[in-house]
């Protein structure tokens, strides 16, 4: 009996000599943190079951190939939104990925060490956290109001501000990623910096710079505030040489969302599990794409 | 010799060791510098046609700067530079007037670590060739495989020649290397430490490698392995702090040096 | 020795004729394009500037300085002023980090203290997934499933129960508890951050090195005690600037806010009262302005662009020092 009354009495002791105040605390703090976390991820499951709730309803054949209804008549599809949504991230994106790339290779093979380089980089930093809204109060101004119309093209040229910084910040780092000696072995080989750069350290940072990508097309897929200015939207079928408003699905569920009739709102709804079910796969895609590249 | 005095370095060769055959580089009061940081102090050196020279010493004492000086591979970094001349056949290649692609086209380099590019075998091999010749398909075929087989790495990956470089073994990577180096035709071969990243067996591999590659090419060595430089080399330069201390046949190096710091390094008592 | 000489002599020829240099236009039209890519990043950011900048330029000779401390916004009288947008702005964003910053926390202190190995990266994803919903869907989220719960089960008990009170009263009184208004705002606000900041704290306290949490664990440290004493103070600086980030997003983002906050241009004491930011109103009247009103909208997007590029640049200078350190 002397020996387990040693090691109550050492146990006692032990756990006395961590204060009351501090398990408190402590518990206090581990309940806090999971709490926390516990509430992210009920958002994004609550996010998810209202738009599966109000949206799988609108999922009917004629979503996929009716254009837009007028108001307060019934029936209808989102398909010319949709149309006009793939083209318009379409163009942004084509038009940001060589630009983005490229500057990003500026960066990473060519500004070590020079100080507009540094400043080029501390301010895509920066334009990486802009607001969007303001983007489009650029593109309006540089091309809405002179041109006086709202276009496809504005809209596409206002995404693609938006890509930019998101690619380039990747393709940097990715490039940054590729070991010296790489370069240094295609530069002994006698290949010219542009040769080593495009088939030696592009190929071995494809994997990050794609996921760039994707992560940017996933960013300006959502995009509504700078559309609002730039494209507009159009509730017919869009014409090809994209003058003229562009239908497009965030605008399309900012006004259909916010309108009086049911119809619209079931369209909204139909359109929001869409977009959102597609930019939430990019994202997953997008951290695939990239695991083997870090297990390398 | 009258052959051999019709190649113009050879009268510039003042102090080459009686044996060495033809001087195919050579270093005249070279000096270089990291920023400020003088790396390399007034080195003058020669490197003999066909034979393996090996520049010892211990880290830091410059011995890769005066390799990466050969092929100017230090000019990627804009604020490494090198003074003084370093003549291959007897044209300075220190001079601005130098393309350097065209340079590095007849200097090949193996790194310390294993460099395949992210592309097939096959592809690793023909990027130095196709930089600079305009070949048919199956005069390329047969430049590849001979390139390997002179790498001895032509029988483990002739059935894989489109898969990834980068899948095969430490020592494969190193011999696929020195292939796309080979493959080329390079008059001189730098190695930058080539096994020190390679298990025994492999290093084992390199070395016959290197002892095959003299017939054709001039191959200068950097090495920590002292037993290395002895089984390879026809010519050691041992290095220190930035100087060269003391160059001569190998043999003569290690068994009979006449410097007090090569004997101590040899011997293990610094470095 | 005459093979010497041939091998010699045919590798130097060989060097002379067969060798030709690749193209060289190529690598310097290469060069050329990189560097003019780069550069277009910073006339991107000169043309917001000075677009907005034009377009506001005409609002702000009209007005003067009195266009940052007029509460007035009527279309009729022409008269407008910027003060109830931006404390709509600036009241949201404040109200965000308030909330956002301890959730952000607990979120990046969950993942990487207590956080069961297997369960970490589906439970960082799912926290990472929240940054990708797209804002508009936060708004919906936000306007017809948070608002309407928050009016029952919070704006009206709490109007209730305030009702009379000073200060507590005013600060806390809903008028019409529809729910909206710009507490609502600053919770949509507050969770559209945190992904972002968690992340950066996240990465921060994985950056800490295992020793150092060892050795407080170690002489007999609480998980709190590490938190507080090692981890956090290391961390200090970058997750301030993570912060900072977090609040740059939070005065610019625009769609969200746009859904819940009622855009009244009011000013109020209440937070649980509708308001308007400078982006929602932006957002709500640029199709449809004309005249001065498009002007002053665009003098809003000005002093729009001062705040959150002063926040964005502290922000970036901030998570940059310890980066390079």
């Amino acid at each position: 009996m002397d020996a387990s009354n040693t090691i109550t009495t050492t146990t006692g002791r032990r756990s006395g000599r961590v204060r009351h105040g501090r398990r408190v605390a402590d518990r206090v703090l581990r309940i806090a943190c999971t709490g926390a976390t516990l509430v992210g991820a009920l958002v994004l499951g609550s996010i998810l079951v209202m738009l599966i709730v109000q949206g799988v309803r609108g999922f009917t054949p004629t979503l996929f190939t009716n254009p837009t209804p007028g108001p307060g008549s019934e029936g209808g599809g989102i398909a010319n939104a949709i149309l006009g949504s793939l083209v318009l991230t379409g163009i942004g994106i084509l038009i940001a990925t060589p630009i983005g790339v490229m500057a990003g290779t500026y960066l990473a093979e060519y500004g070590r060490g020079s100080k507009l380089a540094a400043l080029i980089r501390f301010l895509n930093d920066i334009l990486l956290s802009a607001p969007s809204i303001l983007i489009g109060l650029f593109v309006y101004t540089l091309m809405v109001r002179p041109m006086g119309t709202y276009s496809g093209w504005a809209g596409g040229v206002a995404l693609a501000i938006i890509a930019v910084p998101v690619i380039v910040r990747t393709t940097e780092d990715m490039l940054r990623l590729v070991p010296g000696t790489l370069r240094e072995a295609g530069a002994a080989l006698g290949a010219p910096p542009s040769t080593v750069i495009m088939s030696v350290t592009w190929r071995a940072a494809s994997a990050g710079i794609v996921t760039g990508i994707i992560l940017a097309l996933a960013r300006i897929a959502g995009e509504t505030a700078p559309l609002l200015f730039t494209a507009l939207n159009n509730n017919s079928w869009f014409s090809a040489n994209l003058m003229g408003g562009v239908a497009n699905l965030p605008v399309m569920i900012y006004q259909f969302a916010l309108s009086p009739y049911p119809n619209w709102q079931g369209l909204a709804w139909a359109g929001a599990l869409l977009i959102t079910a597609t930019i939430l796969a990019l994202s997953i895609i997008a951290r695939l794409v990239i695991k083997p590249q870090a297990s390398r | 010799m009258n052959a051999a005095s019709a190649i113009p370095t050879v009268e510039l060769n003042r102090n080459r060791a009686d044996e060495g055959g033809p001087v195919r580089i050579a270093v005249k009061d070279l000096n270089f510098y990291y920023g400020s940081f003088h790396g390399l102090k007034d080195v003058n050196l020669d490197f003999h046609d066909r034979q393996v020279t090996a520049l010892i010493g211990p880290s830091g004492c410059g011995k890769s700067t005066l390799l990466r000086c050969f092929n100017r591979i230090y000019s990627l970094y804009p604020e490494q530079r090198a003074e003084g001349e370093i003549l291959l056949d007897g044209e300075n290649i220190l001079s601005p007037s130098i393309d350097l692609n065209e340079l590095r086209s007849r200097i090949g380099m193996v790194f310390q670590k294993p460099t395949p590019f992210p592309m097939s075998i096959y592809d690793n091999v023909a990027f130095g060739l196709r930089l600079y010749e305009k070949l048919p398909k199956s005069e390329l075929d047969g430049r590849i495989e001979e390139s390997l087989r002179k790498a001895a790495l032509w029988d483990e990956v002739k059935d894989k020649l489109r898969q990834q470089g980068t899948g095969l073994s430490g020592g494969q990577q190193q011999r696929l290397c020195i292939a796309r180096t080979v493959a080329q035709k390079p008059e001189v071969i730098l190695f930058d430490e080539p096994t020190s990243a390679l298990d025994p067996i492999s290093t084992g591999r390199i070395e016959e490698l290197i002892e095959q590659l003299r017939d054709e090419f001039t191959i200068v060595i950097v090495t920590h392995n002292m037993q290395q430089a002895a089984r390879i080399s026809q010519f050691t330069a041992f290095m220190y702090l930035g100087q060269l201390v003391e160059f001569g046949p190998t043999n003569r190096m290690f068994m009979n040096p006449t410097e007090r710091r090569t004997q101590d390094y040899i011997t293990g008592r610094f470095g | 020795m005459p093979a010497l000489t041939e091998s010699i002599a045919v590798g130097r020829t060989r060097s002379a004729t067969a060798r030709k240099a690749p193209s060289r236009s190529l690598d310097t039209l290469f060069r050329t394009f990189s560097y003019g890519a780069a550069l277009l990043v910073l006339l991107v950011l000169a043309g917001i500037l000075g677009s907005i900048l034009y377009g506001g330029w005409p609002a702000f000779r009209e007005f003067g300085f009195g266009f940052l401390t007029s509460s007035a916004w009527n279309v009729g009288t022409e008269q407008y002023g910027a003060l109830v947008a931006v404390i709509g702005t600036v009241a949201s964003a404040f109200l965000a980090l308030l909330i956002g910053v301890p959730v952000s926390l607990g979120i990046a202190v969950y993942l990487t203290q207590l956080c069961p190995g297997w369960a970490r990266k589906p439970v960082a994803m799912t926290i990472e997934l929240l940054a990708a919903v797209p804002s508009i869907i936060y708004g919906m989220w936000g306007l017809f499933v948070f608002a309407p719960l928050f009016a029952r089960y919070v704006q009206m008990p709490v109007s209730n129960l305030v009702e009379g009170m000073p200060i507590i009263g005013t600060l806390f009184y809903a008028r019409v508890p529809s729910g909206v208004g710009v507490f609502t705002a600053g919770i949509i606000l507050a969770i559209m951050i945190v992904p972002f900041i968690a992340s950066i704290a996240r990465d921060m306290l994985d950056q800490i090195p295992t020793v150092l949490r060892e050795s407080a664990y170690g002489i007999g440290c609480t998980t709190w005690e590490v938190v507080r004493h090692v981890l956090v103070p290391q961390a200090a600086v970058s997750i301030i600037g993570a912060i900072m980030l977090g609040l740059g997003r939070a005065l610019g983002e625009t769609m969200a806010v746009t859904f819940v906050i009622g855009n009244a241009n009011r000013l109020s004491a209440s937070i649980f009262d509708p308001s308007s930011t400078i982006a929602s109103r932006i957002a709500n009247e640029f199709n449809e302005a004309d005249g001065l009103q498009l002007n002053a909208l665009m003098a809003l997007g000005c002093i729009l662009f001062v705040i959150t590029f002063v926040v964005l640049i502290i922000a970036r200078l901030l998570t940059r020092r310890v980066q390079s350190a």
